[in-house]
């Protein structure tokens, strides 16, 4: 359907040099082409509805049949390594122009990219919660009570009578007026009677919390602070799983070679009791035992406080400082830096302790 | 806590050879006395004796006499002459009660006195110095600094140039142990030699029973004769008599208010004590080495009969510390009877501290002794009561051994006549309730149950009888009787701690028990962990902060003074007086953590705060005295939890400063109050509870700028914005700053419970919608975007105002809010009409509810 004012160069589609040559040209137009826009170009020239393949496949369907079929195959094979070589060459300069616009566009990935504010945990909640995980990895739970506690809870469940010497020497913060019968709990250990009064039995439970002494601030000594407290009760337990335990977590929190070691001592909740030192190979001037916390088998009054019969039920409890074992983990000489609040200590720490 | 010098020690246990306090400290831990010190030797250095070989008197021009001496102090440490001779050595000085041919003590060059001192040669009064003669004062060894110790005057000789540190017993280290409550008995060399035996096996003789330190009859004839005493306690505590044991002796003729003998000073100097006369020096030294307090009373100021009894109404006391003092009905008394008046006077707080009219004075020479047992809750009770930490009471509310009044008594005795003269009457009062010590059940095999030590019935048995029990079998049981001098040990786990104490707390095996399955973290503090992470992930710094806060706080926050957040616990005993109460809010404290950060030049902060508040409920009732060991039933329960105030935990957070940084990328962000309230949404989108924004004025916040989130039932769950700007001047603290509080308990409380049903994510296309809607200026746009929402309907996917317009183009006192919508069907492609009628709908229940009206219709 060729119109009258188409410059029309003569090609035949029977004259198979002349087709050739057409297609010689248009390969070399392809390959000649520099860039993209060149490419479109040519292909418009050689391929396009008016190029002069176009036109002389169009004509093909006004030749005798017998030609039709030679005509056919010749076009078709011609037009077919044309369009092909146009894809090729396209792709080439795609992608000469993709290398050249990433080049351009690349920048400076070392300036800064803190565009937002860093926030960060304080590492002893992160210290919390990864010692709860070594208990709940155990199968333990993890319990908790108030901070301001009934005297009865903090002291009388646990053993401690109202003329013991060892509740007056708890350092403990009294409430108003003095018949409230209430005080600034001195250690999560009355969690362990809290526990036991609504738990069914067995019971293994950690409870980490925050503790209170009347204690002045100084590099090792805060007012305010935090426990760990241990309790597990069941048929016969005995003081070997209770240094099971303590291995174990020691373990968890200093390291394969750690382990603990039990003096003894005396704790109003406990009997027998002891005082338990951790094995710290990092230890600053060689690896050394470290004072960790007390423990021991719980006191069958206490049991009794809570409704077990500890002729049935024996079992352990322990408790440590929070603060202390991370100052040892991480060297942190001074309490001031944990109760401050300073954001440049806690913003020290990933996420992960 | 009770200190140990090593050669006290040594008197009733065999101490090896080479024993220092390090190794003594380590042999005591195992059994469980922890050393609290090591007290350095008092004197380091030269410190000998020296012979006064010439003494001239110098006077000064500003009055005083100077003595220029010449001290032998032996061959070893005299002064070399030019000859190659050595001679004595020039010493200044200022006494004057010494002469020539006394032997004294002089610290060299080198030496370091207590302070610390240290001496050296000095230029002094036109000589030099070349030591210094000490007195008793100036070596730690009394008070006495009349003049300079004159060592003939002490009983004491010893060749020029022999160690004086020796000699006084300056040089040697004292263990200072820690004493737990229920080992009372370790306050005495008595019951540390006893534990040092049992650590180590040295040999124990033990000095409270009858012929170590005492003479066997002086303590086994009958008593009888004596000085009459009389126990009357007509209310015991708890039905245990406040004194069970009197033992009483009187000694005539003694200079009691002379200086005990040196080696007794030395000691009690050691020990920790201050010596002060014999008398006094005595009593102490035997408490100390026995465990048993003694009073010694004037005996010419002491009217038979003395009775033990409660104090009365009206009665008051001066002790022996001049304090006046009015006695309670439960304080345990000794009085004597002038005048026939039986139990009128008052004598002293029995088992804490005398009264001053009785006391030992200068011209005191006969003396009655006492020696008694009183009960540990009455002890206790009065110490504390009157704030008496005294050394008797520290012994007797942990516990003396009931049988060794005698022996003590004796021993004291023994002791002033042989250093003070003076004769004992043979009449010894002894006035004797105590009972029988008692027998402890054991079930042989408790120990090895409890432990998880295999102990065999002789272990066991041979453990105690090492203790001092006696050890009865009786089928599977253990009768044990327990020492006198072992109060501590009632109950049959008492007993098995110590059988695992000197059987070795090393011998435990480590066995991890198997815990039943856990059920991990709860939910709640599964969420709280997340809230937590969240609110560090979203630029915030995680703080914690001291409860403690003043009212002068609340002041600064603005709080009215009728706002329930003053209602605080207080606390009886604050470590501050400016802060004695509790936190009712976490802001309180946070903004203090905030104005530290400041001060140390931080000048963008974003701080957070997750941590418990006290909010007392007005007239609540107090917490019920329960005694311990008894289950509370489960009403006296319930008033336990009554009394307990809610502390409710809240998360807090505090920002000022740039948000956003400025930076190569551009101008940064400041804060501003939406940031607060961001992050209080991204607290409640965490733990998955839909709260609504509502305005609010809440101090400390800024009025115009605080936002009220809620649950949708209207529950206050906290608040967010800027705080107010007479807040911030307060507490210099930036300007703009803004804040959030929010109740955690509250938003846990309304988690949803059952697992999340989730929708099916639609694949079909999305139709996209714009609508802006004019308003009056003062309507929120929180209403207008939920009338949007709601008149949209189900095929709204996704609602979002996305521009707030005011200008002449919407008209006076109106704004235009910009919305786009994202729609979408579950089971189709919307067409057109699906959207306009979207459109609609949402055009015309804002119409309806704000009278929105289409910008441009």
């Amino acid at each position: 359907m060729s119109t009258p004012e188409e410059p029309v160069p003569a090609l035949s589609p029977l004259d198979a040099d002349a087709v050739d040559a057409a297609l010689t040209r248009a390969l070399d137009a392809v390959a000649g082409a520099a860039d993209l826009d060149e490419l479109k170009a040519v292909r418009l020239a050689h391929s396009g509805d008016r190029s002069p393949l176009s036109l002389a496949n169009r004509e093909i369907g006004r030749l005798a049949p017998a030609d039709k079929a030679v005509a056919g195959k010749l076009l078709g094979s011609v037009r077919g390594r044309l369009t092909a070589a146009i894809a090729a060459r396209q792709g080439e300069l795609e992608a000469e122009r993709d290398a050249r616009v990433l080049v351009e566009e690349a920048v400076d990935v070392t300036l800064p990219a803190d565009r937002t504010p860093r926030g960060a945990r304080h590492p002893l909640e992160l210290l919390q919660e990864r010692v709860a995980d070594v208990f709940v990895a155990m199968g333990w739970e993890i319990a908790e009570g108030p901070e301001v506690e009934a005297e009865w809870f903090n002291f009388d469940a646990l053993n401690f009578g109202p003329d013991h010497p060892a509740r007056q020497m708890q350092d403990t913060f009294f409430v108003e007026p003095a018949d409230a019968g209430l005080v600034l709990r001195t250690h999560t250990s009355p969690v362990q009677a809290r526990t036991l009064l609504s738990r069914d039995l067995p019971v293994y439970i950690a409870c980490p919390g925050r503790t209170f002494r009347t204690d002045e601030l100084d590099a090792t000594h805060t007012p305010v602070f935090h426990q760990v407290e241990g309790l597990a009760i069941d048929k016969g337990l005995t003081m070997a799983h209770l240094k099971g335990t303590l291995d174990h977590f020691a373990r968890a929190m200093f390291g394969p070679e750690s382990r603990t070691r039990l003096r003894p001592a005396y704790f109003p909740f406990t009997e027998p009791s002891a005082e338990m030192d951790f094995w710290f190979p990092q230890k600053k001037g060689g690896p050394g035992w470290i004072e960790w916390g007390g423990c021991g088998m719980v006191n069958p009054n206490v049991l009794r406080a809570c409704g077990v019969d500890p002729d049935v039920y024996s079992g352990f409890a322990f408790g440590m400082g929070i603060e202390r074992t991370l100052m040892f983990r991480h060297g942190i000489a001074d309490m001031h830096d944990m109760v401050e609040g300073d954001v440049r200590f806690s913003q020290q720490f990933a996420g992960v302790l | 806590m009770p200190r140990i010098p090593l050669s006290w020690l040594a008197e009733h246990v065999a101490l090896p050879a080479g024993a220092t306090a390090e190794s003594v400290a380590a042999d005591l831990v195992r059994v469980g006395l922890e050393e609290e010190a090591i007290h350095p030797a008092a004197v380091t250095g030269p410190l000998v004796i020296g012979q006064v070989v010439e003494r001239t008197p110098e006077p000064q021009r500003n009055g005083k006499t100077i003595n220029w001496c010449r001290v032998d102090v032996g061959p070893e440490h005299g002064e070399v002459r030019e000859d190659g001779t050595v001679g004595p050595r020039g010493i200044v000085c200022g006494a004057h009660n010494f002469d020539v041919g006394d032997r004294v003590v002089v610290a060299l060059p080198g030496a370091v006195l207590p302070g610390p001192f240290p001496i050296a040669s000095r230029r002094t009064y036109g000589h030099v110095s070349d030591g210094m003669i000490c007195s008793a004062r100036e070596l730690g060894l009394g008070e006495d600094h009349d003049g300079i110790i004159v060592i003939s005057r002490l009983g004491l000789d010893a060749e020029p140039g022999t160690d004086a540190r020796e000699l006084l017993g300056l040089g040697e280290e004292v263990l200072e142990i820690n004493v737990t409550p229920d080992r009372g008995y370790c306050f005495a060399m008595r019951g540390v030699a006893r534990e040092y035996g049992h650590s180590t096996g040295a040999a124990f003789t033990d000095p409270g029973l009858p012929g170590t330190v005492t003479d066997v009859a002086a303590v086994t004839r009958p008593a009888g004769g004596g000085f009459t005493v009389e126990l009357a306690d007509d209310a015991p505590i708890d039905g245990v008599a406040g004194c069970d044991r009197f033992v009483a002796q009187v000694v005539r003729g003694v200079a009691a208010a002379g200086p005990s003998p040196t080696w007794m000073q030395r000691r009690l100097t050691q020990a920790g004590m201050r010596p002060i006369s014999l008398a006094v020096d005595v009593t102490n030294y035997v408490m100390l080495d026995l465990g048993q307090p003694l009073h010694a009373y004037d005996l010419g100021l002491v009217a038979e009969p003395v009775v033990v009894r409660r104090a009365r109404p009206g009665d008051a006391l001066t002790t022996l510390d001049d304090v006046g003092r009015t006695l309670h009905p439960e304080d345990l008394v000794i009085t004597d009877s002038p005048d026939g008046r039986t139990g009128a006077r008052l004598l002293g707080l029995a088992g804490v501290m005398g009264g001053a009219e009785t006391e030992v004075s200068g011209s005191t020479t006969d003396l009655l002794i006492e020696g008694a047992h009183f009960d540990a809750v009455s002890v206790a009770r009065t110490s504390r009561r009157h704030r008496i930490p005294s050394e008797a009471a520290k012994r007797f509310e942990r516990g003396v051994d009931p049988q060794l009044a005698r022996v003590a008594v004796a021993r004291a005795v023994d002791l002033l006549v042989a250093h003070g003269g003076g004769v004992a009457d043979d009449a010894v009062t002894d006035v004797d309730r105590t009972v029988p010590a008692p027998t402890v059940p054991l079930p042989v095999d408790l120990p090895a149950r409890l432990v998880g030590v295999p102990y065999s019935a002789a272990e066991v048995t041979e453990t105690l009888e090492t203790i001092g029990c006696r050890v009865a079998p009786s089928g599977d049981t253990l009768l044990v009787t327990v020492p006198s001098w072992r109060p501590d040990l009632r109950v049959g786990v008492d007993l098995v701690e110590e059988v695992a104490r000197l059987r070795g707390y090393d011998a435990i095996p480590s066995v991890l028990p198997a815990a039943p399955g856990g059920r991990g973290l709860t939910g709640e503090q599964a969420a709280r962990r997340a809230v937590a992470r969240a609110l560090a992930g979203d630029g915030w710094t995680q703080t914690l902060s001291y409860p403690f806060v003043g009212a002068d706080q609340h002041d600064a926050l603005g709080l009215p003074a009728d706002d329930p957040r003053r209602r605080a616990l207080r606390l009886a005993n604050p470590l501050a007086d400016t802060q004695p109460e509790m936190r009712t809010n976490l802001l309180t404290t946070l903004l203090e953590t905030a104005r530290r950060n400041v001060g140390r030049g931080t000048t963008d902060l974003a701080l957070y705060e997750i941590g418990l508040v006290t909010r007392p409920v007005e007239g609540a009732p107090p917490a019920p005295q329960l005694p311990g060991a008894v289950r509370p039933s489960d009403d006296d329960l319930d008033r336990l939890a009554a009394a307990v105030p809610p502390q409710p935990r809240r998360v807090a957070g505090f920002l000022a400063g740039a948000r956003e940084r400025a930076g190569w990328w551009g101008p940064g962000r400041r804060a501003e109050h939406a940031d607060a309230i961001a992050a209080a949404l991204l607290v409640a989108r965490t733990v998955g509870v839909p709260v609504q924004v509502r305005p609010d004025d809440h101090a400390p916040w800024h009025p115009g700028r605080t936002a009220r989130l809620e649950l949708a039932d209207g529950t206050l769950v906290g608040h967010a914005g800027e705080l107010h700007p007479q807040v911030l001047t307060r507490l210099a603290l930036p300007a703009r700053a803004v804040a959030f509080e929010l109740d955690l308990d509250v938003l846990l409380a309304a988690a949803p419970r059952e697992p999340l049903q989730a929708e099916p994510v639609s694949t079909y296309p999305v139709g996209k919608e714009d609508l802006a809607l004019v308003v009056d200026a003062d309507v929120l746009a929180g209403d207008v975007e939920a009338a949007v929402r709601d008149g949209a309907g189900d095929l709204l996917e996704e609602l979002r105002l996305f521009d707030v317009f005011t200008g002449p183009q919407v008209g006076e006192g109106k704004k235009s809010l910009a919305f786009s919508l994202r729609l979408r069907a579950g089971d189709r492609t919307l067409t057109a009409a699906d959207a306009a009628a979207v459109r609609e709908a949402a055009v015309a229940e804002a119409a309806r509810r704000v009278g929105a009206v289409l910008r441009g219709a």
